[in-house]
């Protein structure tokens, strides 16, 4: 009986250490990763790298053009998605019918999320590019990207909406009250914080894609700021792109410096996704 | 014909293929207390929701017969479900406040008919908390969460809710059940009292409580209705030997 004990208490054990090695390979890389960029590329992060041009000379070359790009693609595409993600996972959750359509409609949702992003690219590069005639414009990028992240958002909101407990909802109709003044009276505030973090975390992964963007022909080399959708437009990761094909070692520095911009961008947003969640998980209790 | 506050006539209740109300014909008299018992998935408790229509929403729900409140039929085309339930008010199993103020949760049914006059609501709030006897307990933190009280307050505050949109009947689906003694005997007597200006009808799982609060009891067994009398009878005299063999406690 008490090797039996030993045996369990070693399994208990085993599993402990292979636990731990498991998860300091991840933060190791994660540590390797951003020490080897942030050495890299934090000597260049100046003022000068942040308002230029792109340039033919590396220590003149800077991120302005992208930058602007990056912060243009993530409200053009937070308004596209965000209405049309949001209103479907509220219809799928508190209007459609559960069943058979439904749950065959949910189940390729789930998988459009899964979906390689340059597949989307090819999709936007037909849809938006050539038949709509949106060219490779701010306005093409935004709703490739847009399309990427309907998927992720549905799937948030959906979750979000479960997460309301039934009885909210049966006491709201109880009082004389429709679907929709449930839905925007008690279900919606009740689930905000969960559909908010879904939908950052979605424009976090937004603005680091390269590939749907690459493939619509977004520009790598213009000069002028974009001043409306449908001018030509780059953005942060294409710009990283390039400078890292470039042979010269001073673009390869650029392009880490890019990338410390760009991650700093991506970890602000899930750092505002996490308060909001934590704020909103103490203010509901049921 | 005397009109009765509720008649049903030879209703039945499909969920897909399951029977779950088999011909069930009852009337129900203004100003009284009417309790529902009978065991577990008896379906006292869906017939209760007929009355409300609450549900309407449940994929698969199949009715006939007919349910006629005031000599209307709740079931007609013409009759708009989100007008019924202001006539007819419903407090439920586990006290369901909304996440929000006590005042707000006391107002909400004004709000959803678009009143947002203050002096009206202001008005409302005080009247509903008086009638449902937790006035003197919150009147001093109205803007506090719902959800900061006990559950005996969470449930009268839900009873208050109710009874501000004025509606004539009141349906109570084991409104004490989640309750401590003191808390159900609070409910208890509000009901009582509450019965000189509504019509209840209460669904319970405690035969004391029945014979407690209770003017008239129905019986239930597996969807049917067994027994309907006055709860005098019923407890002291009932007519089946399966109504004595459940209010006995030898099944249930």
């Amino acid at each position: 009986m008490s090797r039996r004990i030993d045996y369990n208490r070693i399994q208990d054990n085993l599993f402990r250490i292979v636990g731990i090695g498991c998860t300091l390979f991840g933060l190791l890389m994660l540590g390797f990763f951003l020490y080897s960029v942030i050495s890299e590329g934090w000597p260049r992060l100046s003022a000068q790298f942040f308002t230029s041009l792109p340039s033919r000379k590396p220590e003149e070359a800077g991120i302005l053009i992208p930058l602007f790009g990056t912060i243009w693609v993530m409200v053009l595409t937070s308004l596209i998605s965000i209405p049309l993600g949001v209103a479907s996972g509220i219809y799928l959750e508190e209007y459609g019918k559960k069943n058979r359509l439904a749950s065959l409609i949910e189940i390729n949702i789930t998988n459009l999320a899964g979906v390689p992003s340059i597949i989307y690219g090819l999709l936007a590069l037909e849809i938006f590019v050539r038949i709509l005639g949106l060219g490779k414009s701010l306005l093409s990028g935004s709703l490739t990207l847009a399309l990427l992240i309907l998927p992720i958002i549905i799937v948030a909101t959906r979750e979000a909406l479960k997460a309301v407990p039934k009885t909210i909802r049966e006491a709201s109709y109880a009082l004389g009250a429709t679907k929709w003044q449930t839905t925007w009276f008690q279900i919606l505030p009740a689930s905000a914080g969960g559909i908010v973090t879904g939908v950052i975390l979605a424009i976090s992964r937004a603005i680091g894609e390269t590939a749907p963007l690459i493939v619509i022909g977004a520009m790598l080399y213009i000069t002028t700021l974009p001043s409306s959708p449908m001018d030509d437009f780059s953005v942060l990761p294409i710009q990283i792109f390039n400078w890292l094909s470039r042979p010269q070692k001073g673009f390869i520095i650029n392009a880490t410096a890019a990338i410390i911009v760009l991650l700093a961008i991506t970890f602000i947003l899930n750092g505002i996704a996490i308060y909001l969640r934590n704020r909103w998980q103490k203010k509901v209790k049921w | 014909m005397t009109t009765h506050k509720l008649l049903a006539e030879n209703v039945n209740v499909y969920y897909d293929q399951a029977h779950v109300i088999k011909d069930v014909s009852l009337t129900i008299e203004p100003n009284t207390v009417t309790a529902f018992i009978g065991p577990s998935g008896c379906g006292k408790s869906t017939f209760l929701r007929l009355i409300n229509r609450m549900n309407d929403y449940i994929d698969g729900f199949r009715k006939t017969g007919h349910i006629l409140i005031d000599g209307e039929d709740i079931y007609d085309r013409k009759i708009r479900v989100e007008e019924l339930r202001k006539k007819i008010g419903m407090v439920f199993q586990k006290p369901n406040p909304f996440p929000k103020s006590i005042y707000e949760n006391v107002i909400y049914g004004l709000r959803i008919q678009g009143i947002n006059k203050k002096s009206i609501l202001d008005e409302t709030v005080e009247r509903s908390l008086r009638r449902a006897a937790i006035w003197d307990e919150v009147k001093d933190n109205l803007n506090k969460s719902a959800l900061s009280l006990s559950g005996g307050q969470q449930q009268r505050i839900c009873i208050a809710r109710t009874l501000a949109v004025e509606p004539s009947i009141v349906l109570m689906d084991e409104p004490a059940s989640a309750l401590d003694p003191i808390s159900t005997a609070k409910i208890e007597e509000l009901i009582y009292e509450l019965k000189t200006q509504y019509t209840i009808i209460i669904v319970t799982h405690n035969m004391q409580q029945a014979g407690r609060v209770s003017d008239r009891v129905a019986f239930f067994y597996i969807g049917e209705l067994i027994e309907y009398s006055d709860t005098k009878e019923i407890f002291i005299n009932p007519k089946k030997e399966l109504t004595q063999n459940y209010i006995t406690g030898r099944f249930g």
